[in-house]
């Protein structure tokens, strides 16, 4: 299929991995983080860690929409379906992330409440116009790249006067958590988690453009390369990264020049900020508490503003704490370091976020990956 | 709801519940719609049950339900699918259908000229298949309480003394083999589904494949495996055969048949072919020294033209489905996890 076949060759694949095993020193070891888990997906699905050599290192970032948001914002959503009789519109995998108490939006629509996946936010607005005499709720998630559809859904409802219309709001955003991550003691301070540098984020940098992390190559010199999503994309990425490593180089470079410019997509950098403004902070599971990382709507926008709209009580909101979803979100265990794993907590039976979403990091290797920790008694060579 | 061909619209009007009560109107019904069109010998014998032949062999009994929504869709509608879901359940034990029942529930307010159309072309279909309906049943549900038209299917085959095939007789060594294109069915149906509508020319791959089957084992009697991957796709289905014969699987994925219009919808749905439902599809397993002739006896017939080996079973306690992916990476072939996009057949 054109353009998408050659960002899987094989040919090409195998040359930048020749290169990469050239050019990458036996004497250490690089720890790349990929921030997003479209990066972490790709590299499970297509296998990419079984091309480079046994010292590159993925650290799996805390990118995923769905695995960040905490307890507290989806039991909210499930309060908005249940007590407030509200449609609530969701993304089709935020159905499946449990709350407290393992209730999850799927099992509240499993008891009435009216639950609707969407998907996109054009559909949650027909929703609401083809029931004026309901609430209509958008369950908005996500990063930047999803920051202005919704934007749209906004403005287009309030030019509409579509009054049972309204939106909770919860997108994040990514510069602010990598600082936070480069910042924590167990990078910064005690070296727990080694980063060496970073796959940057692909379509969040088509919104906001590569400027944006010219601050922490620079003050926490780390070298970062705006990656695609490509399986190709993250192998050259990763060669542009060990380049920078060995030349003791930490500039913002990007691989993705196909699609992210320096300075992003100024239109929607425009709408966004005409329709959102920053929170003084935002709760981020397994980061916790990370300052101005968050959107909320302006007050010119307030009625369609569903925390304003709605009375949400205040609740204490458990995670289950054999789950270790928040440190492998910080990159300091890895998904079979958790005794959960693949035992309790499956794709079927996700106890915690990161197995919920195809982007999260357990669920990609549980569902690409899992033959790795295989017993030598289970399997004859075959490959 | 696709337009009703005009030579149908002798019947007017909707199913109401005086259709199901037993009175004159439901007698109409089946004469006018039911008997009409699926007309044979058996239906003819206007008993309760069909009575069926005396048969040489052992019997397979197959049955499956159909509540696909759209009702029609491109490359067939849910009355074909019910007619070559239940032969393909059938033949997939590697028996010769014989017969089929039929059983209906319809939702009052479903247009008359609709159903009509409906068992107009399940006719069709077990005609073209040889495979007769000979026996049914109707009840209709107040409306709310359906979506349309739900289509249960039961079908009897009879098999050859010679054949052996279950998902439990895959062994390390033997190749897999898949008919052809994965996916299609699948994408056919999501491009009709309100919300997601787009523009395609893929067709469902709807289909019988119970004369492929029969000339697979004539050319390969030793067949150990035959399954339709239908929900869930290539992935699920290998997966249940796997953890049935208690071996793990290692295909190739650019050996796996997918037609690009299928890889762009996935791409752009954010979706695994592997993954798709298909409705006229085969996974064969044989062993190794057979492969070859029953590729080329599958390549032969006019339903395993693009048909392919994709692997081999491999020794694996813990029964996974590996693939070699096309970047030259390995990873798991998993079940789907979560929602299967609802209702494809």
């Amino acid at each position: 299929m054109k353009f998408v076949d050659e960002y899987r060759d094989q040919k090409l694949a195998r040359t930048i991995a020749a290169a990469i095993a050239a050019e990458a020193d036996p004497g250490r070891s690089y720890h790349f983080m990929e921030f997003c888990g479209g990066h972490t997906h790709a590299i499970f699905r297509y296998g990419v860690q079984d091309l480079m050599p046994e010292n590159v290192h993925f650290v799996h970032g805390p990118g995923c929409p769905v695995c960040v948001l905490p307890v507290g914002r989806l039991d909210d959503a499930v309060e908005l379906a249940e007590r407030h009789g509200v449609i609530l519109c969701t993304y089709g995998d935020m159905m499946r992330v449990p709350g407290t108490k393992q209730r999850s939006l799927i099992r509240a629509k499993a008891d009435g409440a009216d639950v609707r996946m969407v998907y996109s936010t054009l559909d949650a607005l027909k929703i609401a116009r083809e029931n004026p005499d309901r609430q209509v709720v958008f369950f908005a998630i996500g990063f930047e790249t999803t920051t202005p559809p919704t934007g749209v859904a906004i403005k287009v409802a309030a030019a509409e006067g579509l009054n049972n219309f309204s939106v909770f709001c919860n997108h994040v955003l990514t510069p602010a958590a990598i600082g936070h991550i480069l910042d924590s003691p167990e990078v910064r301070g005690f070296g727990i988690v080694k980063i060496d540098g970073f796959l940057g984020p692909s379509h969040v940098s088509s919104v906001i453009g590569s400027q944006p992390y010219e601050f922490f190559a620079e003050e926490f010199q780390k070298p970062v390369v705006i990656a695609g999503f490509e399986p190709l994309d993250v192998m050259q990425s990763v060669l542009m990264l060990i380049r920078q490593v060995n030349e003791g180089r930490h500039e913002v470079e990007n691989e993705y020049t196909r699609v992210v410019t320096q300075e992003g997509n100024l239109k929607a950098q425009a709408l966004v900020n005409e329709v959102f403004e920053l929170r003084k902070s935002f709760e981020w599971r397994g980061l916790g508490t990370v300052p101005y990382s968050a959107l909320r709507i302006r007050d010119a926008y307030a009625g369609l503003d569903a925390e304003k709209r709605f009375e949400l009580s205040v609740k204490v909101s458990k995670e289950v704490k054999s789950c270790e979803c928040p440190s492998i979100l910080r990159g300091v265990k890895k998904p079979t370091d958790c005794k959960l794993f693949g035992t309790v907590c499956t794709p079927q039976n996700p106890v915690g976020s990161c197995m919920v979403s195809s982007e999260g990091a357990c669920a990609a290797y549980y569902s690409y990956s899992r033959f790795r920790d295989r017993k030598p008694a289970d399997l004859e060579a075959v490959e | 709801m696709t337009a009703i061909d005009p030579k149908f619209t002798a019947l007017r009007g909707a199913v109401d519940m005086t259709h199901g009560a037993g009175g004159r109107a439901m007698a109409d019904l089946i004469r006018d719609v039911f008997f009409k069109h699926l007309a044979n010998d058996y239906l003819a014998q206007g008993n309760d049950g069909a009575l069926l032949g005396k048969v040489g062999g052992r019997l397979v009994m197959a049955t499956d339900a159909h509540v696909i929504s759209p009702l029609f869709f491109p490359g067939g509608d849910i009355g074909a699918l019910a007619v070559h879901g239940t032969i393909n359940d059938v033949a997939m034990m590697g028996a010769r259908p014989l017969w089929l029942s039929a059983s209906f529930v319809l939702e009052e307010g479903f247009s008359l000229a609709a159903l009509e159309k409906i068992v107009a072309s399940m006719a069709l279909a077990a005609r073209e298949a040889g495979v007769p309906v000979v026996t049914g049943d109707t009840k209709v549900v107040e409306k709310g309480k359906g979506d349309g038209v739900f289509i249960s299917t039961t079908g009897i085959g009879v098999l050859a003394d010679e054949t052996d095939v279950s998902g439990s007789n895959a062994r390390p060594g033997n190749a897999i083999l898949v008919s052809g294109t994965m996916g299609d069915h699948g994408v056919a149906i999501l491009s009709k589904r309100e919300n997601l509508e787009f523009e395609t020319e893929i067709v469902s791959d709807s289909q019988p494949l119970h004369d492929l089957v029969a000339a697979m084992l004539a050319c390969a009697p030793g067949v150990r495996v035959l399954r339709d991957p239908t929900r869930g796709g290539l992935s699920a289905t290998l997966n249940e055969i796997a953890h049935q014969s208690k071996a793990g699987m290692v295909i190739r994925e650019a050996a796996v048949p997918v037609k690009p219009e299928v890889s762009a919808a996935c791409e752009l749905l954010g979706l695994d072919p592997l993954n798709i439902a298909n409705e006229g599809k085969l996974i064969a397993i044989c062993d190794a020294a057979d492969a070859e002739a029953l590729l080329a006896a599958m390549q032969a017939h006019p339903k395993g033209r693009d048909a392919a080996i994709i692997g081999e079973v491999v020794v694996d306690a813990r029964a996974l489905v590996r693939m070699h992916t096309r970047l030259g990476g390995m990873r798991v072939v998993d079940w789907i996890a979560g929602e299967q996009l609802p209702r494809i057949c």
